[in-house]
């Protein structure tokens, strides 16, 4: 049996833990509302930047000499996955289920006979990816010295990828990030991002009409393609990270309270035990006198 | 007649939503005005200066980079980075334009210098008319 003063030890230990797990709690709680607000503001420009581009898009689409990252490769061969984690884990199942999501479209692609590849951005998925497909990861970006996520950090993504997409490397480009519904609901998305897909392909909307294009259509499309790929980037980027803080902050709430409730069992041990050694004791002391 | 219906948002922000009589924008190819009803339109923007005019009032704001696009639902501008003219940070101006330049001196290839000069003359234009 544990002495007392063991059991003091452990109510102590987890007392600390619990002091910990609560002020990371309200750090992702603070830290949630900024990034929530950041995800949100960038919520319109990329969906505008989507319908601008899928009205240039429909109207350019007769034409041949279409951007390659607009109409793609013209096969779906070969696939880059592009998988956006946290950098820290203690988020519940942030990291993992997004990772999933990647593995099971990896999965259903490779059914198919076609080629994966993966582009990590953040440390937590490439370790879980590294280990099912070790020689699959062409790519790994590590924003863990980032404090505060600029537009500039998209940009060097998307630069990277549309190298890789100029070097011929892949033909279908999917962004695989968690979408900032709620505190309490992050849903694990995937959004393809080259050719890029748009909601709605009417030219119906414009009434028949042509855009003018100053420049001409091929500059501004070769202009805003990379540009549309690093804004995408980048709102993925800030979705995620809000979903991370809210992840953050449930799975610490969870750890509070059950740290709260094995406070409490231990208590409760602590104090039997003490009762018991003390009723053992009056025994002896008791028993002993009446043997004299 | 109707207002024009004008959106103009950044990366960060929506910076103005809802209808307008007039916007200037500063155009690749030169300055122009749109009023309600314009024919269909993309046009990528130099760093300058828009002005959106509305009940009689002119509003100016900064933008460094960007495209505008109008269409059916009106005019929408997506601008790289913008503020309004008394906020805007001659500064960080002036620390981009050194940055041009660096660039410009780094760069080898001809065709990527062209872009960076057109670039860097657009940023002093900018500088000099903000100047005063």
């Amino acid at each position: 049996m544990p002495s007392l003063k063991d059991l003091r030890n452990r109510i102590a230990a987890t007392k600390a833990t619990q002091k910990i797990t609560k002020a990371m709690q309200m750090v992702a709680a603070s830290k949630l509302r900024r990034a929530q607000a950041t995800a949100e503001a960038a919520r319109p420009y990329a969906s505008r930047m989507d319908t601008v581009l899928g009205n240039i898009a429909a109207s350019v689409a007769a034409l041949d000499n279409a951007p390659r990252l607009l109409r793609g490769t013209g096969s779906d061969q070969r696939h880059l996955l592009l998988v956006c984690t946290a950098e820290r884990g203690l988020c519940g199942p942030f990291n993992s289920a997004i990772v999933r999501l990647a593995r099971e479209r990896a999965a259903a692609l490779a059914a198919e006979g076609k080629e994966v590849k993966f582009f990590c951005v953040g440390r937590k998925g490439y370790d879980q990816l590294r280990r099912t497909f070790p020689r699959q990861i062409v790519e790994m970006v590590d924003l863990r010295s980032v404090r505060a996520l600029h537009f500039e950090h998209a940009e060097g993504i998307a630069e990277k990828i549309v190298a890789l997409f100029d070097k011929s490397e892949f033909d279908v480009c999917t962004l695989f990030f968690s979408r900032f519904r709620s505190v309490i609901a992050q849903v694990p998305t995937a959004q393809q991002i080259i050719p890029p897909v748009f909601e709605q392909k009417s030219t119906d909307a414009l009434g028949g009409a042509i855009y003018e294009f100053e420049p001409e259509a091929e500059d501004i499309l070769n202009d805003l393609l990379p540009r549309n790929l690093a804004v995408q980037i980048f709102h993925a980027l800030l979705e995620n990270a809000a979903s991370f803080y809210g992840a953050q902050m449930s799975a610490m709430d969870n750890a509070t309270r059950n740290a709260g409730d094995m406070i409490r069992r231990q208590t409760l041990f602590y104090n039997r035990t003490r009762q018991a050694m003390i009723t053992k004791e009056l025994i002896e002391i008791i028993s002993g006198a009446e043997a004299l | 007649m109707a207002g024009l219906h004008f959106e103009f948002v950044s990366p960060e922000n929506v910076l103005f939503s809802g209808d307008v009589d007039q916007v200037d924008l500063p155009g690749i190819e030169g300055d122009l005005g749109v009023l309600p009803g314009h024919a269909p339109m993309v046009t990528t923007l130099r760093p300058g200066v828009v002005t959106i005019i509305r009940e009689g009032r002119r509003e100016a704001v900064v933008v460094v980079g960007g495209f505008a696009e109008m269409g059916p639902a009106g005019l929408m501008v997506l601008a790289d980075r913008a503020e309004a003219r008394e906020d805007f940070d001659l500064q960080s101006l002036a620390s981009d334009i050194k940055d041009a330049e660096e660039d410009v001196a780094d760069c080898t290839d001809d065709a990527q210098r062209d872009k960076l000069v057109r670039r860097l003359d657009q940023l002093r234009a900018l500088q000099a008319a903000l100047a005063h």
